[in-house]
């Protein structure tokens, strides 16, 4: 397993490279001018020191092994020494600099994380717990009413996109029935009870959108593991031996079910960050799809650049994390 | 003793024929879902393709003195803030999505297919076409689809017209990214294919390889790709709509249902249903697309099908 894990992370490395490379050969490529946002006042000469000032007169493999040479050496090592306080020197390093606002990249990622991270982590933790007693108990009463109207209500949350669930919810809560906010206020601060009421009411209509996004995915699987498993030897076997049913279904088929789901999870979790750009767009949510929808539109590829690999990252990571999970957890599954 | 009797006593023992397709068809008919969503799905490929010829609106004409109405006789689903028919829009935006759907449908289809039996059938190039294959899973697809359209838009507009241009780029951009699925599925089964008699009956009376894969893989491999089909055009309808609401999709004089639902959300608060109507278009479409997959995969399952 830990050779395994290895190999893995040490085949990571070639491939995220080789992303990294396509995606800037990409950005590079496309015609897209980074001045030209700028006003149309500015004189020819000058836009061109602009353009040189933000490194683009270099060649294209210089520019890339820069990007790679401050993704990986220099903000690793910023970071290093923001933590532990040890001077590294750190005067002489370049950073990844956003050609839109002028300030490192990896600081404004920090400054929107958060917000990410509280509305999509909380709304799959909400749509896990959802998921879960949804499925087992559809397939242990498979083809009754609940079975019948929860595949029903799954598939509807598989097929109405965010952009319309996230609509519709504030044309309801919001326009006519005034419940809650349609915009989620990230300047807004918990310090006591009623502050905290307002933070948990901007935050049900997005949590709600993508939760409903995610329990359907989740159920899907963990109905269709169960059917699976309910039908084996081993659970006739067991309820041959007198146990009850609680354990039979709880204990013996539940955790046997549980580990494709396990590794579903795990393989949806950069998905959410993917899919979190629409919701976040549809709820005016400060995260780091809305920086990377605005930096997209303003030409900003230091920014674009880093936030793609950083999906990348978290898409290979999470591949792995579930191959891991998949091994430990079923001893029939062998790596070798 | 002449043959035509021979013939009609040998047809006295035998019922009529019948083809797989018959039973994958009786099954599916049991499925009461996909048959619905079969249906529903008919009436509205009807709905964007004839009814044009119905309701003959013009749906780029603008009738200023119309404009931002309500739902009436003139204008059943209302008209938008230049007075342009709803309806008519909501056809001519459905067959643009729908187009989209089906044309990227079939690109990932034919792409996934070439490389899942390539890799399958070929031992050579699997490994290779494996990691690219592995590569293309792990891109993050919804920022580089935004990056892509961003930074080609206009180069392709200006070659093939506003419209082709951008139909062009975004089928293109969701075929190329969306053939992954189909091409692993195609490649396990043509391996668990390769080994079966009937494989090595055709290659031992010296079938060439191109022959074998066109008439004895690809006709076995079938209902994979059919319900990856279903589920592509799905993604496509979705994908498509979700660039079009960022607003990088579609221009707003070249409807579609993500970009009707976009324009339609800064008149939420006063026409509400210009939002509803596009985006139960589209869910509509979509759910019925997902039950018509569901119901193949269960019909084309030999396992499920003789229950």
């Amino acid at each position: 397993m830990l050779t395994f894990t290895i190999r893995r992370l040490l085949m990571a490395i070639p491939t995220l490279l080789f992303i990294s490379l396509i995606i800037f050969l990409i950005l590079d490529l496309a015609p897209s001018d980074p001045t030209a946002s700028l006003p149309l006042t500015i004189p020819p000469d000058v836009r061109a020191d602009i353009r040189a000032s933000l490194g683009l007169d270099e060649p294209i493999h210089i520019r890339f092994l820069l990007w790679l040479n401050q993704f990986f050496v220099n903000e690793p090592l910023n970071l290093l020494q923001h933590w532990t306080g040890w001077d590294l020197g750190g005067e002489g390093r370049t950073r990844v600099i956003s050609w839109q606002t002028r300030s490192p990249v990896v600081d404004i990622i920090a400054q929107r994380m958060p917000q990410t991270l509280w509305v999509v982590g909380t709304s799959y933790i909400v749509g896990i717990l959802i998921a879960l007693p949804i499925g087992i108990y559809s397939a242990y009463r498979q083809y009754s009413i609940f079975d019948q109207a929860g595949t029903f209500v799954t598939m509807v949350g598989f097929s109405v996109p965010p952009f319309f669930s996230g609509v519709l919810v504030i044309v309801i809560f919001a326009v006519n029935l005034g419940w809650f906010p349609s915009v989620y206020d990230t300047t807004h601060v918990v310090v006591d009870w009623p502050s905290f009421v307002i933070q948990l009411k901007q935050m049900i209509l997005p949590v709600m959108v993508l939760a409903l996004q995610i329990t359907s995915q989740i159920s899907r699987f963990m109905r269709a593991s169960m059917l699976d498993n309910l039908n084996q030897d081993y659970v006739r076997t067991a309820r041959a031996k007198g146990l009850t049913e609680t354990v039979v279904v709880m204990v013996h088929v539940l955790r046997n079910s549980m580990i494709p789901v396990v590794t579903v999870i795990a393989l949806g979790v950069p998905q959410v960050f993917g899919g979190a750009i629409i919701t976040e767009q549809v709820f005016k949510v400060n995260g780091l799809g809305h920086l990377l929808i605005g930096a997209i539109q303003g030409g900003d590829i230091p920014t674009v650049q880093t936030l793609t690999f950083i999906f990348a990252v978290l898409i290979v990571l999470f591949n792995l994390v579930a191959d891991v999970l998949y091994g430990i957890l079923d001893p029939r599954i062998r790596y070798d | 003793m002449t043959d035509a009797s021979s013939s009609t006593s040998e047809q006295v023992g035998y019922t009529k024929p019948r083809s797989q397709w018959w039973d994958v068809w009786d099954q599916f008919k049991t499925h009461k879902g996909a048959v619905m969503g079969a249906a529903f799905f008919i009436a509205v490929l009807i709905f964007v393709y004839v009814g044009p010829y119905i309701w003959t609106l013009d749906a780029q004409y603008i009738d200023i003195r119309a404009r931002n109405q309500g739902p009436s006789l003139a204008h059943p689903m209302g008209a938008d803030q230049l007075g342009r028919d709803m309806l008519a829009r909501i056809m001519a935006g459905g067959r643009t999505s729908i187009a989209v759907g089906l044309t990227a449908m079939l690109l990932s289809l034919v792409v996934g297919t070439f490389v899942g039996v390539l890799a399958g059938y070929f031992r050579r190039v699997d490994g290779l076409l494996m990691r690219l294959t592995d590569l293309f899973l792990a891109l993050p697809l919804l920022p580089l689809l935004l990056v892509i359209i961003m930074l080609f838009r206009d180069p392709l507009r200006a070659t093939f017209g506003p419209e082709q241009g951008i139909f062009i780029l975004i089928v293109f951009v969701i075929g190329i990214t969306s053939w992954m699925q189909t091409a692993r599925i195609v490649r396990g089964d043509v391996l668990a294919l390769k080994e079966r008699e009937f494989v090595l009956a055709a290659r031992s009376i010296g079938t060439p390889p191109h022959r074998m894969i066109l008439r004895h893989v690809l006709p076995n491999v079938l209902s994979p790709i059919m319900v990856s089909a279903t589920l592509g055009i799905a993604t496509a309808i979705i994908t498509e709509s979700a660039l079009s609401f960022l607003g990088l999709g579609f221009p707003s004089d070249f409807p579609t249902w993500g970009r009707l639902l976009f324009d339609g959300t800064d008149w939420l608060q006063r026409n509400p249903e210009r939002v509803i109507w596009p985006g139960l278009a589209i869910s509509l479409t979509v759910l019925s697309v997902n039950y018509i997959g569901d119901g193949l995969r269960d019909a084309l399952d030999p396992r499920i099908r003789g229950r």
